[in-house]
């Protein structure tokens, strides 16, 4: 049957449409907002493992803390007694949205993007779109943060209204409305580092090795102020070391946000979240091309 | 960035729809995939890429669809330079890639309406393309069913629909029947003619000669990151310079049986041992077979099978690289 090429007018039978070619920046921005429209879809699709993932953490962790501990007498926070109790939970309550907002970054961004490098290539249709690929990478960022505020949105009330002593809040709405955003995106920053540089086989020790030290390194059950009195030759070692660890700069901003407890100054936790952001967006797209162009 | 007419080569013939030149991928480690590729597609063809696994034709749609970055020489795609503006290319090419990449989040329909979002396509015009196209290839009542659930030959249709949704140009698809049974690969090969049929330019990769043959227009003949030869079928094959094919099982020392029979044989233009046969070209088939048969016995051989075929793209391969086209 095979015979010489019979070029036929294209155009006419409605197929090619080259001449249709649109501006790059308008497909690339059409094409970024149908990303996070695929992103938040598969999300409303998987509400029903969205809920518990993303829930259940944070509810044991005040649950355990401010209301079990205090319940059957068992000190936690330096302290018990309503008093001592009430400044744990509210310490605690900042902590909470700081590792439910990082946790986001793992479960929503580097998580399903090992797989996809992984094993089933799936995200290369996406990055056949048409614009470019470090705005796909974007993109991903993106929609993590967006599930990065949901989270932080469902998780904030529980922490708030679980703990059997008062929580006392004082919302900064300026500092609220910059920071837990700014949060969201360092953490899916971040998370887009590690989708981009773990495989399949490393993921426990992503967990193990990074995930779990930071979460228990970056003042979530404690202030950073008060590290100070641990000390090596008259060094506060703890204090400066936890200072690599992104999260802490989340919860002692939280703690500036929304409540009453002693923080760290605001300017060095926008700075710090700001250079950190800055940081893994530049590794996690640079990341994220490496691993679709060879 | 001024998009509109960027990257849109001057030089671009009229009805071309890709051109290559010196095209060259040199990978870390310094293997050569892909060696100085000179291509021109014409629009509406099916251009065949032949070759054995690690030809470089993968690489070589990677590079067209800028997914592969060429060490050296230039590719226009729709228009446009891929090297260059890789994002406007995007919007003019269409991929089938050899694993399957839906999107295991979404059901079938919904692979292809964000497909069509991606590409700009309203939610409605995405909408009513992507149950036209559901029908077009026999997955309507597989439209709300999981990715997953699908059988090889469904996701291969689906990943097709997928690739055509927004009418690219040039429709790409890397080895797009491995791994299909036989009934999904001729329904995959009418869908291709049907897509012909409509004027879509179609590059497809193949290391089975025979979907070569049945579908293409033009096939460029690939080893080594080379192209070792490009043509029509028919004419690839007539190239061989004999009208039929003799393979000849034999005990014994095969080439010198192919010496012997190549002296002895009339009408038998070349002999040469292909793994553990023995082929012959010959032109004209009557009286070959008992001439081949006397002849072997004649030097002592036994032997133990005979064939008669027409030459095949398989012929044209053996003949260019000396080897199977499947080893």
């Amino acid at each position: 049957m095979a015979t010489t090429a019979t070029p036929r007018t294209a155009d006419a039978a409605g197929v090619s449409l080259t001449t249709a070619r649109r501006n790059t920046v308008t497909a690339s921005w059409v094409a970024f907002k149908a990303l996070l429209l695929r992103d938040l879809t598969v999300l409303r699709k998987q509400l029903n493992e969205f809920l518990p993932r993303t829930l259940l953490q944070p509810f044991l962790l005040v649950f355990v803390f401010t209301y079990v501990f205090p319940k059957i007498g068992q000190g936690v926070g330096g302290g018990t007694g309503p008093v001592a109790e009430s400044a744990f939970a509210t310490l605690l309550v900042a902590g909470v949205v700081g590792i439910t907002i990082l946790f986001q970054g793992i479960q929503s961004v580097a998580l399903p993007m090992v797989q996809e490098f992984g094993y089933t290539k799936e995200i290369e249709d996406r990055v056949l779109a048409p614009l470019p690929v470090s705005l796909v990478a974007l993109g991903k960022v993106t929609s993590g943060a967006i599930q990065g505020l949901i989270a932080a949105l469902l998780v904030f009330p529980i922490a708030a209204v679980v703990p059997a002593n008062d929580v006392h809040l004082e919302f900064n709405w300026p500092v609220v409305l910059t920071l837990v955003p700014l949060a969201c995106i360092t953490s899916s920053a971040l998370g887009l580092t590690f989708g981009t540089r773990f495989e399949p086989r490393t993921v426990p020790m992503m967990f193990g090795v990074i995930v779990i030290p930071l979460t228990f390194l970056g003042c979530v059950y404690y202030s950073w102020t008060a590290l100070g009195p641990i000390k090596i030759w008259g060094f506060s070692w703890l204090k400066w070391l936890v200072l690599v660890n992104p999260l802490v700069y989340m919860s002692e901003g939280f703690r500036g946000a929304f409540t009453t407890a002693d923080h760290m100054s605001l300017a060095v936790v926008y700075l710090a979240l700001a250079g950190f952001a800055a940081l893994f967006l530049y590794l996690g797209i640079n990341g994220f091309k490496k691993r679709v162009l060879s | 960035m001024p998009a509109d007419d960027a990257g849109t080569s001057d030089s671009a013939r009229e009805g071309e729809v890709i051109r290559t030149e010196g095209l060259t991928k040199v990978f870390p480690g310094g293997v050569k995939a892909v060696d100085n590729l000179d291509l021109s597609l014409r629009r509406g063809e099916i251009f065949g890429l032949l070759g054995p696994n690690g030809a470089g034709k993968t690489t070589t749609v990677g590079m067209l669809t800028s997914m592969v970055i060429p060490t050296e020489g230039s590719a226009v795609v729709g228009g446009v330079d891929v090297i260059a503006h890789p994002a406007l290319a995007k919007q003019a090419i269409g991929v089938v890639p050899q694993t399957n990449t839906l999107d295991r989040s979404l059901s079938v329909e919904e692979n292809l309406y964000f497909h069509g979002r991606f590409f700009g396509m309203s939610a409605r015009d995405a909408k009513t393309e992507a149950t036209r196209l559901l029908e077009k290839f026999w997955l309507t009542d597989r439209a709300s069913a999981e990715v997953l659930e699908l059988s090889g030959g469904m996701a291969q249709r689906l990943m097709v629909a997928r690739a055509v949704m927004h009418r690219p140009a040039i429709l790409f698809l890397d080895e797009p029947t491995a791994g299909l049974d036989p009934q999904s690969r001729i329904a995959l090969w009418q869908i291709l003619h049907e897509l012909h049929a409509e004027g879509q330019t179609i590059l497809l990769t193949t290391h089975y000669m025979e979907e070569a043959d049945q579908l293409c227009n033009r096939v460029a003949i690939m080893d080594h990151g080379r192209i070792l030869a490009l043509d029509t079928p028919g004419a690839l094959k007539r190239g061989v310079g004999a009208d039929t094919i003799v393979t000849v099982s034999a005990d014994g020392h095969l080439d010198e049986l192919a010496g012997l029979l190549e002296a002895r044989v009339p009408g038998v233009t070349n002999a040469k041992r292909v793994d553990s046969t023995v082929q012959l070209l010959a032109t004209g088939s009557k009286g070959v077979l008992p001439a081949v048969v006397t002849a072997a016995e004649q030097g002592g051989f036994t032997v133990t099978d005979l064939s008669l075929a027409e030459p095949t793209l398989e012929t044209v391969f053996i003949n260019l690289t000396g080897k199977e086209l499947r080893d």
